[in-house]
């Protein structure tokens, strides 16, 4: 499968993505954010950083990047987006996920493993995991706090598109496992067509036994092998 | 066509967490300041804009910040133009 990651200036872990797509059996190439086309790809990663510096809101510049047309066009047409941290916060700006990301509880930059359960596995994203298999990989965020309104956050756990929660060792959603206040212990979550997902922790930083981790390697396994509707890559192909 | 500083001030929404409020609700309280029942933190943006009017001005403005400026899930926002001096 062919997966654009794409660069903003700021991006930190376009490299981590591009590893994890290769080490997954994809073939990943990096696309430029001033670029207009995503030249073919089949899925496309919005890495984690500091886009743009994070200024005036973290994603709100990058949202306005010329390449997000193509990104946003691709997913209205079903295509496969990801989005890890910083690239969560840009999906939401962007409109492609309900929701926003505030300031951590804590006020603290907070970098350190954490535990998830995965919720879903009924995505393109989650196939190569268990149902309620525990998993742990790291997360690296000042604003990963997920915030939706009521009515949203209704209808993200009735549509069950909550993909990842926050957990401890033993998967119990306890309030001492919630690094960042995140609402419900949200994670991650998947639009309702299930081709975006955006999520804060890193598993492209646990795809390795040298990382600590290899948890997150399922993550691109799965989607590698997920079959691309056609439309979507010829979408990318003229956007 | 003269030129106006128009304010922005993006402050979170009412209901929602603010942390930052929070800490320094917190700081403000240690220095006794009792009488403190709330803080929320916002920002404000200045913005010089060349425009006919200051109603042209605010226009423009609101127009960027529905776009850019504020993000509608989160925070809300309100704009002033001053006239020329």
């Amino acid at each position: 499968m062919n997966v654009a990651v794409v660069t903003f200036p700021g991006s930190n872990c376009d490299q981590d993505c591009h590893r994890s797509v290769e080490l997954a059996g994809g073939s990943p190439r990096y696309v430029w954010h001033r670029e207009r086309s995503l030249g073919g790809a089949e899925a496309v990663i919005v890495p984690g950083g500091f886009a743009h510096g994070d200024y005036l809101r973290p994603g709100a510049i990058a949202r306005f990047s010329p390449i997000m047309d193509a990104v946003i066009g691709f997913a209205r047409e079903g295509g496969l987006v990801v989005g890890i941290c910083n690239g969560f916060q840009v999906l939401c700006e962007a409109g492609l996920l309900p929701g926003a990301l505030l300031r951590n509880r804590s006020l603290r930059f907070q970098s350190h493993d954490c535990w998830l359960r995965v919720e879903r596995t009924g995505t393109p994203y989650t196939g190569e995991y268990r149902e309620g298999q525990v998993i742990r990989m790291p997360l690296s965020h000042a604003d990963g706090n997920y915030y939706a309104d009521a009515d949203t956050l209704a209808e993200l756990e009735a549509e069950e598109r909550i993909v990842f929660r926050y957990c401890d060792a033993r998967g119990d959603v306890t309030p001492e496992s919630n690094p960042n206040g995140s609402l419900n212990h949200i994670a991650g979550i998947v639009n309702r067509r299930r081709n975006v997902i955006g999520m804060m922790p890193h598993p492209d930083r646990a795809i390795e036994e040298v990382l600590g981790s290899v948890d997150g390697l399922p993550f691109f396994e799965s989607l590698v092998g997920t079959e691309v509707a056609a439309t979507a890559a010829a979408r990318s192909e003229v956007a | 066509m003269s030129r106006f500083t128009v304010e922005v001030l993006v402050t979170p929404r009412p209901g929602l967490l603010d942390p930052q409020g929070k800490a320094i609700h917190h700081a403000l309280a240690s220095l006794g300041y009792d009488a403190v029942e709330d803080v929320r933190v916002g920002k404000a943006i200045y913005l010089e804009v060349a425009a006919a009017s200051a109603e042209e001005a605010a226009e423009r403005v609101e127009e960027a910040c529905r776009k850019l400026l504020a993000n509608p899930v989160t925070e809300d926002f309100r704009v002033t133009a001053e006239a020329p001096r």
